[in-house]
């Protein structure tokens, strides 16, 4: 059944229905109404679920870390600061293969401070061993956690999962949404069967000192476990498929009118929703435009980058982070992923937009496809406005 | 439960202090172990020392993952018949660990909180933490020939801190008092909510002693005064060991080399003196004369 819902509380909805068993958070804008919702359906009795309100962050993804460990599903939900605040934990939950679904309302990065969006802030933790998924809409969003719990708590994967979902855009914003019943969602996610956890029967040891002897392979099989999500996401989205009737293909990256395309964007999030309108309306007149929307940041597909752009002549990359001093993150993996290959697009420029919340509008969007030419360009900036800058750097 | 072969140091209080803690609390026990010596050299992989289910993840968060623990244990229903220890050192606990054991004490969870207190960063070279006493040489407040004194501030309150959160159970420590130690351990987690215990342990290596000595160090520290051994419930001044006759302080200042730039200097031995007898007065350690 539909309901008109708020972001959040669409993914507190599908959290509620994966019964986790511990929920660790602290409060940060733009994550605050997720924890928010799931706080009240506590204390309301509908989830039985033990909450932690924590000091910070750090102890937030200590907290699910611990209730993961002891063979108990968990949640946690954050953004930004708060993110690169637990940053060491989550590079230990993944190097300790604890399953978990975390919520990254994504957010810019302070200084100067900012609450809105961008994605500054998880795009800098893509090596932090966590599988990302990034949501364009609300539907999306809320679907992305139950396959994220299906996948992380997967035996050949044991990986956690970060569902990333634009701040404000996407957690503040309202939607009618598909939430399925507690009967499809269990039949879809089993109760969570460890394969370890701490337990008084069988005494065991947890984050080990691993020396140079043993710590290349822990490494190595992360590295592996990832190219086996690869052929699991879709596989999980097939399922997903058949059991609620949304389609995201193979969940690794959705082409929008690709095949015959000129020009093609590749994006990840809300973004591009707008994109594929702006392809609407440039289609309607005749322009073979088309978007690749990324739906799997980790692990990245290289080879569907490739399949669906090998023969696309222009793509503009649109990333709503920087990496100073490199090309733009995703426009980077764009780049690799035709790297002596025998087929490219002629042009792969690269588009930066949206940091710090600036809105991408549908003419944004427009200025990207005029923009994109034979001439290549990298790390141009969308919407900047020349009077600021004159001011930074003088005439 | 905590068993032999793992690669502790001859004379390691702590590794002494842990085995005393877990044996008195018994299997029925899990463990959330902070980075610091006592998880480096229990538990390289592949080896344990540890028979009960245990657990490292940082230097700072034990507090914030036994939390976590504690948590799933009360929704699992195993909470009644399980404990949780989270233990760590005493940067682990004073400095680093500090906020999320706030955190822990805050919230009040049902968990031990155990720090083994070795007076400095030893697990990386004997450092100075919050817990360093003063005027005590560390490699990071070394003696120069500008400053003579060392550490120049007194140990961080840490058992007062965690009784101003109103926890219903704060105890003090040592190594050189085995029996008390696990006396202790047994009354903690007989009480629901969360404790706080602080163990002194002598560090050979750190404190620059004959490893054999570890526990006659231990024991002047408390007779001396300098580590006075309290308990507080519910807010309150429990008990005390009382001390028959308190020794003066260079007798346990003279056997460490941590201490050896203060042996010919009587105005710094009687700052430390003063410390000694403030602890005496504050917890009424002498035992009251028979008049």
């Amino acid at each position: 059944m539909k309901e008109f819902l708020e972001g959040s509380r669409a993914v507190a909805e599908i959290v509620r229905l994966c019964k986790p068993g511990v929920i660790s958070a602290y409060p940060i804008t733009p994550q605050t109404h997720i924890v928010e919702e799931l706080a009240s359906m506590v204390a309301n009795g509908e989830l039985k679920s033990q909450f932690v309100n924590v000091e910070s962050e750090h102890s937030a993804a200590s907290a699910v870390l611990g209730a993961v460990a002891t063979g108990v599903r968990a949640f946690t939900a954050t953004s930004s600061q708060g993110l690169f605040y637990m940053a060491e934990v989550l590079f230990n939950i993944s190097g300790m293969r604890l399953p978990l679904v975390m919520t990254c309302a994504n957010r810019a990065i302070s200084a100067p401070i900012n609450i809105w969006n961008d994605q500054q802030d998880s795009v800098s933790l893509r090596d932090s061993g966590w599988i990302q998924l990034y949501a364009e809409n609300i539907q999306e969003a809320a679907d992305l956690h139950l396959v994220g719990y299906r996948l992380s708590e997967d035996k050949s994967i044991m990986l956690p999962v970060m569902v990333c979902m634009d701040g404000f855009i996407l957690t503040h914003g309202m939607e009618a949404v598909d939430i399925p019943s507690q009967e499809e969602v269990d039949k879809f996610l089993p109760p969570y069967k460890p394969l370890y956890k701490l337990d008084t029967a069988e005494p065991l040891s947890m984050g080990l000192l691993a020396d140079p002897d043993y710590y290349l392979e822990t490494r190595f099989a992360i590295q592996e476990t990832f190219k086996g999500a690869l052929k699991l996401i879709p596989e999980i989205n097939e399922e997903f498929k058949s059991r609620f009737g949304r389609d995201y293909k193979d969940g690794l990256v959705e082409e929008y009118f690709t095949r015959d395309a000129e020009k093609v964007i590749v994006a990840m999030g809300s973004v591009c929703g707008t994109i594929k309108e702006v392809v609407d309306a440039l289609r309607a007149k005749g322009k073979k435009v088309g978007l690749l929307k990324i739906i799997s940041y980790r692990p990245f597909s290289y080879a569907k980058v490739y399949d669906a752009l090998k023969d696309v002549p222009k793509v503009a990359v649109l990333d709503k982070a920087i990496s100073p001093g490199a090309y733009a993150p995703l426009a980077i993996e764009v780049k690799a992923a035709f790297s002596g290959r025998k087929k490219s697009p002629k042009v792969i420029s690269s588009f930066i937009a949206g940091l710090g919340g600036r809105d991408i509008t549908p003419e944004s969007i427009k200025e990207i496809f005029a923009k994109l030419t034979q001439k290549e360009v990298n790390l141009e900036f969308i919407d900047l406005k020349p009077e600021l800058l004159k001011e930074e750097y003088g005439e | 439960m905590f068993k032999a072969g793992h690669t502790a140091c001859a004379g390691c209080a702590q590794s002494m202090a842990a085995r005393l803690v877990i044996e008195a609390a018994g299997s029925n026990t899990i463990v959330a172990n902070n980075t610091g010596c006592l998880e480096v050299f229990s538990t390289r992989y592949p080896e344990s020392a540890w028979n009960v289910p245990w657990i490292h993840s940082l230097f700072e968060n034990c507090a914030a993952v036994a939390s976590g623990i504690e948590a799933a244990l009360i929704y699992l229903g195993k909470k009644d018949t399980t404990n949780v220890i989270a233990q760590a050192g005493d940067g682990g606990t004073a400095d680093i660990g500090l906020q999320a054991i706030s955190g822990m004490f805050e919230r009040g969870h049902d968990i031990l909180y155990v720090c083994y207190d070795n007076e400095a960063y030893m697990n990386t070279g004997v450092q100075r933490s919050g817990l360093t006493p003063f005027y005590t040489n560390t490699t990071t407040s070394p003696v120069g020939s500008m400053f003579l004194g060392g550490n120049i501030r007194p140990k961080k309150p840490m058992p007062e801190i965690a009784n101003a959160h109103g926890i219903p159970y704060v105890a003090t420590a040592s190594a050189g008092f085995p029996q008390d130690v696990q006396r202790k351990v047994k009354k903690a987690i007989s009480i629901k909510g969360p404790k706080y215990m602080q163990i002194h342990v002598p560090c050979p290596l750190g404190w620059r002693h004959e490893s054999e000595l570890t526990y006659q160090v231990a024991r002047l520290a408390v007779e001396t005064g300098l580590y006075p051994l309290i308990e507080y419930e519910n807010g309150k001044l429990a008990a005390v060991r009382k001390i028959a006759q308190p020794k003066p302080v260079e007798e346990y200042l003279k056997v460490q080399g941590r201490f050896k730039h203060l042996l010919n200097n009587a105005e710094l031995i009687k700052q430390i003196q003063e410390i000694a007898y403030n602890n005496i007065e504050k917890y009424s350690l002498k035992v009251a004369s028979s008049e």
